[in-house]
């Protein structure tokens, strides 16, 4: 063994000193360290010394590894690029910058350069759409990347792209530097934190929250005080996580929270878990997210520091400790089933239901999952009240939006808005409106997983009540705009594609039905459709909703289906034919 | 599973006729006892039930989504339909995915239900498969998994549901998934004893002990 050999073991030994007596739950956590130790990637005599640490299986903590994209079994080069190629990014020219940084490189996605200098990966949306079209050199941003030398030159400066006349959730974003506590206590940042502890019980707490009607932002819309009830109700100890693993194409509103203002959810977080009652709580934040990730870690430690985490309240004495999580390339994770089996060190699959988290999560305890802009919302509902936040929106949706608006608008961006704006004002005055010339094709609302709204509907007030009607989607707020010169054909196999990769493999009608209508669209986007297509397609989607476990095998069709009803054309078919 | 005679017991509506059931079972369970067939292929009696295969979903009135009846537990008052069109509909999608991805000539159940629900192999053929050649690394048993339909038994077996030996785990993800050991290594290397009880929960010929896979290799040539 050499020299740098013995050392790195040592610095390995290290990691396992301070990870593996908490067994399982940090195995992805030290197998990030451990790659990074590891040029990269997790030779077997490391894994076997991990699994020996952490006393899981060999074959277990391999299992994990494959799972996680960013995590590697063999050898690759010292810097990974990714390069995304969904929606918002190919809207943009993203083939023209696969092809120029294939060519730069001499590689193929999917090739490794044999001085091992760089891994090229085509990879799904890495939440960068407001700065399309996005690359990461190593876990460095490069976005917009620029399409003529991508790899040269210095990173393009971050400028911020948020805007709204209302802000609630975005009000510090920009305004304070988001690694100073002070800055945030500057703004009034932490009295909702010391409202809620020293003026309200944990059931008044929740009751605010039911009244303010706040719905979970991470796309499903579930009532959170009614959730935050259920868990509150459960046998001790329950626990709290923060889902900020983001990573849908389409939907980057919650990076913007987490790099921009992460006390501000830390804040709703700590309010949070002191109305259900749980003493610890994790942030798990998407892989690719390494700057939010550094500012949830920087953010919990100065909170530690200043004794947030504990303390007195009106219920006696409170403490909760955070860990910040970090994910390492699995859509899936975002589902909140997988999500626990990650934090327990597992591969992602999601759990059967029932039990559900509120009865049943992290370790068979009642858990409560919130998205990062569910949480950003708590702290000004319980400083000025359920009524001051119903009053923003209209009567059946309150409070406000985040929309991440992308594709084919000037101003891509996040852009915060009392329920019931029209959608042409997030369009047109906010995202500035498309290029000159161009005209608005159809708008993706809701997500790769939502539904399509046309030029005629660009009216439609943002509400859930309006959408339902117009058959739009508001889910996590994703609003993808593709103007005339766009192949929707395209868009879609580019969807497809997106869940055939991002599936887990747990059940069936998703394992195989993903790849069936990934394979299905791209030939229809070549121009190749089949008159069997229509019903392929059909029961392809009817099997999927029916019959997947998750929510991702569930959705993954949607807008393919919504797309054939409302341009059957573009399938080469006259409609589907109904059976 | 039985119950003790003073043990309460539910009842429920399955096709219109009205079944009871302990507290606790599944519907698959009572199902079985009161003679009503739910077809299914990753299930089986003496290992934790995940409802992969989805082919045992049944409608329950009131529920948005169908069933699996392996794991889903009987309510009072549920109102369960075990062949409706939505049903019969998933089961033939789900048995053509299958024939288009995996080799089911040694799958007697599957090529039985495949009958019994009119499915079509040939539907969505012409996609990728799952084609990873048979692995034939130790004296005792043959690896073939392009006729693996990841119905999980193995792995289980393997490890906490029987064995604790935890030799096998699952490489890739979505449809590229696989059954595999820590780092593709040959089983001799592996922690593997040996025992035979992955071949035998195998539904599908995917796991077969040498001397059969011997003379089937011999009888085809």
């Amino acid at each position: 063994m050499n020299v740098d050999a013995a050392v790195r073991l040592e610095q390995l030994d290290e990691i396992l000193t301070t990870n593996a007596p908490q067994g399982p739950t940090l195995l992805i956590e030290t197998l990030h360290e451990a790659q990074a130790l590891f040029e990269g990637w997790l030779p077997a005599p490391v894994v076997e010394r991990i699994a020996a640490a952490h006393r899981i299986p060999v074959a277990d903590v391999y299992g994990t590894i494959e799972f996680y994209e960013m995590l590697h079994a063999g050898p690759v080069g010292q810097k990974v690029v990714r390069v995304c190629t969904d929606g918002p990014c190919a809207v943009a020219g993203a083939d023209a910058l696969l092809k120029q940084v294939s060519s730069d490189l001499g590689l193929r996605p999917g090739e490794t350069a044999p001085d091992g200098s760089y891994t090229l990966e085509r990879v799904r949306c890495l939440g960068l759409c407001d700065r399309a079209p996005a690359m990461l050199v190593g876990l460095e941003r490069r976005a917009p990347a620029r399409i003529e030398a991508p790899l040269l030159g210095q990173p393009a400066p971050e400028a911020l792209k948020i805007g709204g006349l209302v802000k609630v959730a975005l009000a510090n974003v920009g305004v304070v530097d988001p690694t100073s506590l002070e800055d945030y206590q500057a703004q009034g940042g932490m009295a909702a934190l010391r409202k809620a502890r020293t003026q309200m019980t944990p059931e008044q707490i929740i009751a605010e929250v039911k009244a303010s009607q706040l719905l979970g932002r991470g796309g499903a819309s579930f009532p959170t005080g009614l959730k935050w009830g259920y868990a509150a109700r459960n046998p001790r100890p329950r626990f709290f996580i923060c889902n900020a693993d983001e990573s849908e194409p389409g939907a980057f509103k919650d990076r913007v929270l987490m790099d921009g203002d992460p006390f501000r959810v830390l804040e709703g977080l700590l309010i949070a878990s002191y109305a259900v009652g749980a003493e610890h709580a994790f942030v798990y934040v998407r892989g690719e997210h390494a700057l939010g990730y550094e500012r949830f870690c920087t953010a919990v430690r100065q909170l530690e520091e200043s004794g947030y985490l504990c303390g007195e309240s009106a219920n006696g004495p409170v403490a909760c400790r955070i860990e910040v999580r970090r994910g390492a390339g699995a859509y899936v994770c975002g589902e909140e089933t997988a999500l626990m089996e990650s934090i327990e060190g597992k591969r992602g699959f999601p759990r059967l239901r029932p039990p559900y988290p509120t009865d049943a999560g992290l370790w068979g305890h009642p858990t409560v999952i919130n998205n990062v802009e569910t949480l950003a919302k708590v702290p000004s509902i319980i400083m000025h009240g359920a009524q001051w936040y119903r009053s923003l929106g209209t009567p059946e949706s309150a409070g406000t939006k985040l929309f991440a608006v992308s594709g084919s608008v000037v101003r891509s961006g996040v852009y915060e808005v009392p329920f019931g704006v029209p959608l042409s004002h997030l369009i047109f005055d906010l995202a500035g409106g498309l290029r000159p010339g161009r005209s608005v094709q159809a708008v993706l609302t809701g997500g790769a997983a939502g539904t399509f709204l046309g030029p005629d509907q660009l009216e439609t007030p943002l509400s859930f009540e309006d959408f339902r009607r117009a058959g739009g989607t508001i889910g996590a707020g994703t609003i993808m705009v593709f103007d005339d010169m766009v192949d929707l054909r395209d868009i879609l196999a580019r969807v497809s594609g997106f869940f055939a990769h991002e599936s887990c493999g747990k059940c069936y009608p998703c394992q195989m039905g993903t790849q069936r209508q990934w394979e299905i669209l791209q030939r229809v986007a070549r121009g190749e459709s089949r008159p069997e297509d229509a019903e392929n397609l059909a029961d392809l989607a009817a099997v999927m909703a029916d019959a997947s476990i998750c929510g991702l095998g569930q959705a993954a069709s949607l807008a393919i289906t919504d797309a054939r009803k409302r341009w059957p054309l573009i399938f080469g078919t006259a409609g589907e034919r109904r059976s | 599973m039985s119950s003790r005679d003073d043990s309460p017991s539910i009842s429920f509506t399955m096709n219109g006729r009205t079944v009871v059931a302990a507290p606790g079972s599944t519907i698959l369970s009572t199902a079985r006892a009161a003679g009503v067939e739910i077809p299914t292929l990753c299930y089986h009696p003496n290992l934790t039930a995940n409802g992969l295969c989805r082919l045992c979903v049944v409608e329950v009135v009131g529920m948005r989504a169908l069933q699996p009846a392996c794991v889903a537990i009987a309510a009072p008052e549920m109102v369960v339909n075990t062949e409706t069109d939505r049903v019969i509909r998933a089961r033939r999608v789900i048995l053509e995915l299958l024939a288009s991805t995996v080799d089911l000539s040694e799958a007697p159940e599957a090529l039985e239900y495949i009958e019994r629900y009119c499915a079509d192999p040939s539907r969505f053929a012409g996609g990728l498969r799952r084609t990873i050649p048979a692995i034939d690394d130790n004296p005792f048993f043959v690896r073939d998994y392009s006729k693996c339909i990841m119905c999980w038994r193995c792995i289980q077996v393997c490890a906490g549901d029987v064995q604790n030996t935890f030799a096998l785990t699952w490489g890739g993800r979505g449809f590229e998934s696989r059954v595999t050991t820590a780092y593709d290594q040959a089983m001799t290397e592996s922690p593997c004893v040996f025992c035979g009880n992955c071949v035998g929960v195998c539904p599908t010929g995917a796991l077969v002990g040498k001397v059969e896979y011997d003379m089937r290799q011999r009888d085809e040539d």
